[in-house]
């Protein structure tokens, strides 16, 4: 029997390839990285790094950075909150995860963005639960009922009530990480437990160019100690934060994601690292930071193709789009870019239900995506040899009238062969008048309603949830918070 | 050269956004004797027009955009030595606070604005990103700037605009200064409804909104 190909995408040569890395490996000898993190700094200079406390600068040699990416994990895996699903993330495994941190929710019924507040999130969270082909939440919005000052947790605590798939999360503020990783302990049972089998990841964003601000920097330091996973997020945009060629984004691309690596690996040698980003060709006109560009793309999939290379699992925000409303070109963005995030072996990608630069969540989206998502997992499966011979046996005593449908082969094979259509439209013209020519979006806001009626996931374990509430409690009090809008589960 | 060719070139040299020409040709008017006043409105000023118009046909993008900006900004740092040496005033737009308020560190937008209003002959002080919003009244007061323009990229930050205004009310200084703003979230409707005094979409309409406000033309 031949072997499944995994279907696959390369934008960059071999050599291209090298050479990209060397540049970027140059560029953090030469120039450096600004980190205003004093404990970075001075863990970096413990390793062997040039570092100017005064200019907040430091600079990674060839070897340093080396033997920092040997250090690291090349794939990880997660596991859901019960410690019984495993979830890899490495080799060409991939996941989907919605686009996170969005600030409002495009509301159905007005069509408009609106805020979003906890009541959203927790629809979001269900939601996001029943979906089998995004298998991991993430802290996909921020609730504006929520205090600035524990929002972070917040959103996080409430997740881990309401959905049993692992996260894909981030702090806001440096006293955000504490609470939000005694969650995670008190879920897994113990740090070592966690350690052992993370739930989250974290996502820390350098500011582009070359530099770690002191809440990134602190984010990579307390995740790499509790052995929490880092996403990697640069997002230089091209000819603004960036350089403006493709190629010249990526050199900035590697020289921070493997300055933001090696902070991992100083402080907690073999941390978990994800080669992530968010990257985006910088409109020349709006002044905005499309996503749905195929430029945006095309750059994801290369710095991809260059984490594979340097062997470490990967991430990027794809899969979403610019548009406002549920519109053909939400569609379009955001299939393109999950087939191609997924053609490219990307282990996390981060985008369904996202609209609008990422600031924008759509529970209809977020179900449409889904059935994208399914596409996109069909398309990797690739095409099998079921049989052998591999139809001949099927034409056997061949005559004209002869038809397929009622054949055993055909009942044994349909479903492994054809996914089933999801929300898109498959009716003839006629019956899909007579069906009151129903719009996608329409048919996903109907399947959202039925989704949260139908939700039952099984809820924390009674002593665990005791255990969250009260770290939940003494973190708002800590903040000087007294009220958060309470739900019930 | 003579002054045509001078001109002309000056002319050529920020719609191409060459800042070392630019600069040169500046140089060269303050050597020849030129009237500086002169080259100024009828050599840069008329390029920076063609910058701005070939913005709106489609035809300039921000890259282009920036680069005239700088090539002015050349010329001018040239010129002004010279102006101030012989007392001359040039045509200046007024004075302008702007900024990105508080919370929000974008300022891509915000320095890009920034630029244009210089090169348009405005004297700018750009109090960066992240600023808070007691550091506009206090520098507007400090300097005697008409015109105060804030910038703000998130949603969640843009409140800042209306906070900075009911500051003013506070302190009795609203008919002072006049309010600006801009941003992704930014919209006449949201000027309107904070009670600002104008909104941009882009630089080109900031520069121009200015100029309205100033009484230029």
């Amino acid at each position: 029997m031949i072997k499944i190909k995994r279907p696959k995408l390369e934008l960059l040569s071999g050599t291209f390839v090298e050479m990209l890395v060397d540049e970027g490996l140059t560029l953090l000898e030469t120039q450096g990285i600004m980190v205003e993190n004093a404990e970075a700094l001075r863990l970096l200079g413990d390793a062997g790094a040039v570092v100017d406390l005064a200019s907040q600068r430091a600079r990674l040699g060839r070897r340093l950075v080396e033997g920092c990416l040997a250090s690291t994990p090349s794939s990880i895996t997660l596991f859901d909150r019960s410690g019984e699903k495993a979830f890899a993330v490495g080799g060409d495994e991939v996941h989907f995860d919605p686009g996170s941190a969005a600030v409002t929710l495009l509301d159905h019924d007005t069509q408009e963005e609106r805020k979003a507040a906890t009541a959203d999130l927790v629809d979001f969270y269900k939601l996001v639960e029943t979906l089998e082909n995004i298998h991991f939440q993430s802290t996909g919005l921020i609730s504006s009922d929520v205090p600035a000052a524990v929002s972070d947790g917040y959103r996080l605590y409430l997740g881990l009530c309401l959905s049993a798939k692992p996260f894909v999360t981030g702090t806001f503020r440096v006293e955000g990480f504490r609470p939000m990783k005694d969650f995670l302990v008190a879920v897994r049972g113990g740090e070592r437990e966690l350690r052992l089998k993370p739930l989250a990841i974290f996502d820390a964003c350098p500011s582009p160019p070359l530099k770690w601000s002191n809440l990134t920097a602190q984010s990579l330091l307390d995740a790499a100690r509790a052995g929490i996973p880092s996403e990697l997020i640069s997002m230089g945009l091209t000819g603004a934060t960036s350089p403006v060629t493709i190629a010249g984004t990526l050199v900035q691309h590697v020289a921070e994601n493997l300055s933001g690596l090696t902070i991992c690996q100083v402080v907690a040698q073999g941390a978990p690292v994800i080669f992530g980003g968010s990257p985006a060709s910088f409109d020349m006109r709006k002044g905005t930071t499309p996503m749905g560009a195929v430029e945006t793309m095309m750059i994801d999939s290369a710095y991809a193709q260059i984490g594979k290379f340097l062997k470490l699992p990967t991430h990027a925000y794809m899969g979403l789009s610019d548009a406002k409303v549920n519109d053909p070109q939400a569609g379009f963005e955001t299939a393109m870019g999950a087939v191609l995030g997924a053609l490219s072996g990307i282990n996390v990608i981060s985008g369904p239900g996202m609209l609008d630069f990422e600031s924008s969540q759509s529970l209809e989206k977020l179900v449409i995506d889904d059935g994208i998502c399914a596409m996109v997992y069909r398309l990797l499966a690739g095409i099998a040899q079921r049989d052998d011979p591999i139809a001949l046996g099927l034409f056997e005593g061949f005559t004209p009238d002869m038809q397929f449908l009622s054949l055993p082969h055909t009942r044994q094979w349909y479903r492994k062969e054809h996914i089933q259509a999801g929300l898109a439209d498959r009716d003839p013209y006629e019956a899909w008048v007579t069906a009151g020519r129903t719009s996608i979006v329409d048919k996903a806001h109907a399947d959202v309603r039925r989704r949260l009626e139908e939700y039952d996931a099984s809820p924390l374990a009674d002593p665990v949830r005791k255990e969250m509430d009260k770290i939940m409690a003494a973190y708002a009090r800590s903040q000087g918070v007294d009220r958060l809008p309470v739900w019930d589960f | 050269m003579n002054k045509d060719e001078l001109l002309r070139s000056m002319n050529e040299a920020i719609v191409a956004g060459n800042k070392a020409a630019a600069a040169a040709l500046g140089a060269e008017a303050v050597r020849s004797g030129a009237d500086l006043l002169e080259v100024i409105e009828k050599g840069y000023v008329p390029g920076l027009q063609r910058v701005g118009e070939l913005w709106e046909q489609g035809e300039y993008f921000l890259p282009e955009l920036i680069s005239s900006a700088e090539a002015m900004k050349a010329a001018m740092a040239v010129l002004k030595p010279e102006l101030d040496r012989k007392n001359i005033e040039a045509r200046r737009g007024g004075k302008v606070v702007i900024g990105t308020v508080e919370g929000d560190i974008h300022d891509i937008g915000k320095n890009l604005v920034a630029s244009m209003l210089q090169a348009g002959g405005f004297e700018v002080y750009d109090l960066g990103a992240d600023v808070k919003l007691e550091r506009f009244i206090e520098k507007a007061e400090a300097v005697g700037a008409g015109i105060i323009c804030l910038s703000a990229l998130l949603t969640t930050t843009m409140t800042n605009q209306k906070r900075l205004i009911g500051l003013l009310h506070e302190k009795g200084l609203r008919d002072k200064y006049k309010v600006l703003v801009g941003g992704a979230p930014a919209s006449h409707k949201w000027a309107d409804e904070i009670g600002a005094d104008g909104y941009a979409e882009n630089a080109v309409a900031a520069v121009k909104l200015v100029r309205t406000m100033t009484g230029g033309d």
